[in-house]
């Protein structure tokens, strides 16, 4: 087991050395470029010209690539073109809130998707069967700025049970240790900041975790109606076990397996899909942050973000993957 | 049973979230206003955007400032002014009894410390990214590290007595006091930017980075409001200086400010009628229908301090030619654009200046819309029609004086194919591509274009566009350029009156392009909101507004 960790951390390197030359190439073959968008409008011509050639700008770009990994080695991000602090200072207070949504999101995806699905195949054929198909299938074509955008509308223009914008409301004055709101409420016991970041979360999570949700639920539905035609849940059946006993012990746990991969995979999309729910809900994360970078070309913000991105992801993917170790004792890694 | 713990449970749910709403403003005088962006740092003589300035304008003060809602400025901690016969030595008054937030007293002293930081800036600090302003006005440093710099406006400053500051300047300007009116300029405690690294900075990557905590976290002016607390991304909380010193005038109503960025439109819009903010900067055209529509807010009205032109550019043909760009003046509808795009916003405008500003003529050539007499000129100029031009639109933006480029552009490019041209159209996304071109004079023979003012004088406008040789229009007119020259070295402002009518006179006369709205951006507020005067530039001074029912 701890050979497969170590190997497959060990991987990492070619995997971020690839996406680092992907990106870095990336970002350069977009029109314009830093100069233009750090000096703005009134940039003239000789005042792009002279910032170029002053910062290395119209270096050869395999050299702009070589100072740039050596500076990533260090853990140096460089510095954000268009906020001027450091990228990694940045990633310090975005990535937390970030990752607090797709948690969210995540939790709401599970906690509904889980029990919809198996329900629907415990009830298979039956009208709430068909109609969690249904909605799933609503759930998975919305667009989520158009879910989000209504979403707002509903629950907080009209109807005024939630806040539309934010991690926090900007009255209340709390202490932010780490970053994660929830966590920090809990942790300075401050219950009052509890239920008002609970409250900017619902909504936010509920937008990005549409899709999730209807894939969870559609994965769990279906895992679950193969599980429940296996020999060993027919002989649990046959030795006289309760309906409700079958079902957890055998059916459900076993049924569990490919929705664990399923929520691995759903990091990336969790994360993609935060570009446009952060971006409607003014949440300080990282989505809206590399969404403005590409329209300021800012490219240490995309550079560091993206590269930060894709070692996150890898990473919760081999957690998953060594997840299913504990999940099914029959998995074992070598 | 169960239905009935159930509904009970949902009722509570929605009443216990209904109250969670915690309405802007209504608790201990708090006024939530929400721009677009974070600011960039809270040292205003190192960034040279709108959201930053409006932080600064809270927390600092100027030597002088704009008048509410105007153009020309007025003193502020500068008593009084004058200027030697020269034109070159300004003395000025300072009120007395005024401290910084950090207690050290605002004098002389501070006032040359703060100009003597400006003209020492070294290093980093010269980069066009960090001093913008300060090298728009004073054009170069003491020792130029960059070969873009000019020689210096700024020559010394010495005090007579603690409350008298005499500045030097190298030659006579008359935009110098109006810029002073800028944040850019505002005075700041020489001790507590000593003390956390104000003039510390690096360059990485390219990009400018103070290094200090200064401009993070220590903000300290003479203002009516303290820094209190900055969470990027979410808010700028300040609070009301209870030792300001001019409370009479000045003296914050609210204690509590939050300025907080809500980049996207319709989220800003929507926390408005949630009353999560009470005032939205930048409402969209499309949005101004539902706050009319809405009994609590009402829209305000920031007043035009802008234009949008079209460029034509002098150094390309046909447009090189006098008669074609006449014909283009003439061909196009300028009044039906801005009735059709602009929701009762705009007037046409008729120069490249706003009329709120002085120098603006009355008697500047004028050219009506009339399809014939562009086709006339054009044969006038030996073409046979229709006439081939490039015009250049860009896209995926608005902008306060332009809030639908590609429309202005369809009504613009069916007009003058209506009178003798056919129009080749290009676009390009606003940022940077469509800018860069643009700047650099390859944006076609038209383009759309326009520009905001950042200070009360006709040069930031005129001075701006036509003083030097400008790619973007492609032209060299000595009379033009003289006249700009003289009335930027003027300090009597009835001669500046006259100076830049003329020179108006003259640029509407040679066509570099023709201006075509002056707008005015819309602001969303509760109806509650009181006291509060949107600025020309942007900088709202925020501390005198009040919300009533609190």
């Amino acid at each position: 087991m701890l050979r497969y960790v170590i190997r497959r951390l060990l991987l990492l390197i070619p995997i971020l050395f690839g996406v680092s030359i992907l990106i870095f190439f990336w970002v350069r073959l977009l029109p314009g470029g830093p100069a233009e968008s750090l000096l703005g409008e009134r940039a003239t011509p000789e005042l792009v010209a002279a910032y170029r050639e002053r910062y290395g700008l119209d270096e050869p770009i395999y050299k702009q690539y070589i100072k740039y990994v050596e500076a990533t080695v260090q853990g140096d991000f460089g510095v954000s073109v268009a906020s001027h602090r450091k990228v990694t200072d940045e990633i310090k207070l975005r990535f937390p809130a970030t990752i607090e949504l797709a948690i969210g999101a995540m939790l709401f995806a599970t906690l509904i998707g889980v029990p919809v699905g198996f329900l629907a195949a415990k009830r298979y054929g039956s009208v709430f069967d068909h109609a969690s198909l249904f909605v799933s299938l609503i759930g998975i074509s919305i667009p989520i700025f158009f879910l989000a955008i209504i979403l707002k509308y509903v629950f907080s223009v009209r109807l005024g049970w939630l806040p539309s914008v934010g991690r926090e409301s900007v009255t209340l004055q709390t202490e932010h240790p780490t970053n994660f709101y929830i966590f920090d409420a809990i942790i300075t016991r401050d219950w009052s900041a509890l239920w008002d970041a609970i409250r900017h979360l619902i909504l936010p999570a509920i937008a990005l975790g549409s899709i999730p949700l209807a894939i969870v639920a559609r994965i769990t539905r279906a895992s679950t109606l193969d599980v429940q035609s296996e020999d060993y849940v027919r002989t649990a059946r046959a030795k006289g076990l309760p309906p409700r006993v079958v079902d957890s012990r055998h059916v459900f746990r076993n049924a569990l397996l490919p929705i664990s991969t399923i929520i691995g995979l759903q990091v990336g999309l969790l994360l993609s899909g935060a570009v446009l729910t952060e971006t409607v809900f003014a949440w300080p994360g990282m989505g809206s942050w590399l969404r403005d970078a590409i329209f300021n070309r800012d490219y240490p913000v995309l550079q560091g973000g993206i590269l930060f991105l894709a070692l996150v992801f890898v990473l919760v993917n081999l957690v998953v993957d060594i997840s299913y170790a504990f999940i099914n004792p029959r998995i074992r890694y070598s | 049973m169960g239905k009935t713990i159930v509904r009970g449970a949902l009722l509570v749910a929605a009443a216990v979230m209904a109250l969670g709403v915690a309405g802007a403003g209504e608790k201990g005088g708090t006024l939530v206003f929400a721009g677009a962006a974070d600011p960039t740092y809270l040292d205003p003589a190192i960034v040279s955007d709108g959201e930053s300035f409006r932080v600064a304008q809270q927390i600092y003060e100027g030597l002088v400032e704009l008048k509410p809602g105007r153009s020309d400025i007025r003193p502020r901690l500068a008593k009084s002014w004058s200027t030697s016969k020269d034109g070159k030595t300004w003395t000025f008054v300072l009120q007395q009894g005024v401290k910084f937030h950090d207690g050290t007293p605002f004098n002389a002293a501070a006032v040359c410390a703060n100009f003597n930081r400006w003209y020492n800036f070294s290093g980093p600090f010269q980069d066009a990214s960090a001093t913008f302003y300060y090298q728009a006005i004073f054009y170069g440093f003491k020792r130029n590290e960059v070969s873009t710099l000019g020689k210096p406006l700024y020559n010394s400053c010495r005090t007579k007595g603690p409350h008298k500051a005499i500045v030097k300047l190298n030659k006579r300007n008359g935009p110098f006091i109006m810029a002073l009116a800028l944040p850019a300029f505002a005075m700041q405690s020489p001790t507590a930017m000593a003390k956390y690294g104000a003039n510390q900075a690096e360059i990485r990557n390219g990009t400018f980075y103070p290094t200090g905590d200064y401009a993070f976290k220590h903000p300290t002016g003479t203002g009516p409001m303290k820094f209190q607390s900055w969470t990027v991304g979410q808010s700028v909380v300040l609070v009301k200086n209870k030792q300001y010193w001019n409370k009479k005038k000045y003296g914050s109503a609210i204690d509590r400010l939050i300025i907080r960025p809500i980049s996207n439109n319709t989220a800003r819009l929507q926390a408005l009628q949630t009353r999560e903010i009470n005032i939205a900067d930048l409402l969209a055209p499309q949005d101004v229908g539902t706050v009319n529509n809405d009994s609590r807010l009402r829209v305000r009205d920031r007043p035009s301090f802008n234009v949008a032109y079209v460029t034509i550019n002098s150094a390309k043909p046909p447009t090189n030619n006098i008669l074609v760009r006449q014909a283009i003046a003439h061909g196009l509808d300028r009044q039906s654009v801005v009735k059709a795009f602009y929701g009762g916003r705009a007037v046409v405008a008729q120069e490249f200046m706003p009329p709120s500003l002085f120098g603006w003529a009355e008697d500047v050539k004028k050219y009506p819309y009339n399809p014939e007499r562009s086709k006339q000129l054009l044969r006038q100029a030996g073409l046979s029609l229709p006439v081939e031009i490039e015009f250049w639109y860009p896209t995926g933006v608005t902008r306060p004086y332009m809030p639908d480029p590609k429309r202005n552009f369809e009504a613009f490019s069916a007009s003058l194919s209506q009178s003798g041209f056919k129009v080749i159209a290009k676009s390009a996304p606003w940022r940077p591509d469509y800018v860069k071109e643009v700047n650099q004079g390859t944006a076609g023979n038209i383009n759309l274009i326009g520009w905001s003012g950042d200070y009360g004088d006709p040069d930031n406008f005129l001075g701006t566009f036509f003083q030097e040789y400008n790619p973007q229009f492609g032209f060299r007119n000595a009379k033009i350029t003289n006249l700009l020259n003289k009335a930027e070295q003027e300090t009597v402002v009835a001669k500046r009156v006259k100076l830049y009518q003329e020179a108006n006179r003259e640029i509407m006369k040679f066509l570099p392009g023709v201006p075509y709205a002056h707008s005015k951006p819309a602001i969303g507020a509760e109806k509650r909101v009181q006291n509060y005067i949107p600025s020309v530039t942007g900088s709202d001074p925020l501390f005198p507004v009040s919300i009533g029912g609190q």
